[in-house]
């Protein structure tokens, strides 16, 4: 398939805090970085996914007015965004690891029907969820 | 005050702070969570933080707190063979009454009829993650326990005041 989803974005509290977050602890790249003015477009990709671009943005100007990007930040920071899923060969190993970097974790590994999955959220408090492979 | 001012909104600082003392009383609902706990998680004073919760999330800790071991309660009936003495203490409580009245409140029914109730049914549940089957399965609770309690027994018998 040559077609699909190119970039879905997120709402992050600070970029430079999120960039450091994805890059150095879950092991993100950056794939674009643009300043114009006050306006940064940042994404990040998963390093085995080039398809996909993951954006980390503030909300503000000029895309919102300040009253609107106020509830956002608020909404963000009261982990009210949707969920965000993370697929990892071995859950309990990323969990280990990032726990080490100091990932905040919401819920340890749990087998659950057969997959094991945890829970951990951007400084920002936007929730993920881990996932490991089915095993077979 | 001018019809064009911001409307009051919480910190988003103290917001993110509050949600890591909600993340805690997620991951380990069965613990004792005292108001002094959960302030000190959030770096806030106990005043502070029972009216900033609930402005933040719509229901005091305590009542939030209750929902969550409800809920594991309500999946522990139904995906496991624990006896429902073993799943009142593993969920927090310190006797068995209190966990069928409570549950009984805030449910209307007793844990062994949601049990068999609930083991009736058919669930494919495997394909979502777990947090959000935990979500849907979270019990509503817009009033507190008491509130509830009493306004139910206005319906059968005359207030005892």
């Amino acid at each position: 398939m040559s077609q699909g989803v190119d970039v879905v974005g997120l709402y992050v509290r600070d970029q430079d805090e999120a960039l450091a977050f994805y890059v150095e602890k879950l092991g993100f790249r950056v794939h674009t970085d643009v300043r114009n003015g006050d306006f940064r477009w940042l994404t990040v990709q998963h390093p085995e996914q080039p398809s996909f671009q993951l954006g980390l943005f503030t909300p503000g100007p000029p895309l919102q007015d300040e009253a609107t990007a106020q509830a956002l930040r608020a909404l963000v920071a009261k982990g009210a965004m949707p969920p965000l899923v993370l697929a990892v060969d071995d859950c309990r190993a990323a969990y280990e690891r990032m726990l080490g970097l100091g990932v905040e974790f919401t819920q340890e590994p749990v087998d659950r029907f057969g997959s094991v999955d945890a829970g951990f959220r951007d400084p920002s408090g936007n929730g993920w969820k881990m996932i490991g492979a089915r095993r077979h | 005050m001018p019809s064009d001012a911001l409307p009051p909104t919480q910190d988003p600082d103290l917001l993110r702070r509050l949600l890591r003392a909600k993340d805690r009383m997620d991951a380990a609902s069965h613990e004792a969570w005292p108001v002094s706990r959960l302030a000190s998680l959030s770096g806030v004073s106990e005043a502070h933080f029972a009216r900033s919760f609930k402005q933040a999330f719509g229901v005091p800790p305590h009542r939030y707190l209750l929902t969550r071991r409800i809920e594991r309660a309500t999946a522990l009936l139904r995906d496991t063979d624990l006896p429902i003495t073993e799943i009142a203490f593993q969920t927090g409580w310190e006797s068995l009454g209190t966990f069928g009245r409570t549950f009984r409140d805030i449910t209307g029914e007793s844990p062994s009829v949601n049990r068999e109730r609930s083991r009736a049914q058919a669930h494919q549940l495997d394909r979502v993650p777990l947090c959000i089957v935990s979500a849907a399965h979270r019990p509503g609770l817009e009033t507190a326990v008491s509130e509830k309690r009493r306004r139910e027994a206005g319906g059968t018998k005359a207030p005892s005041k």
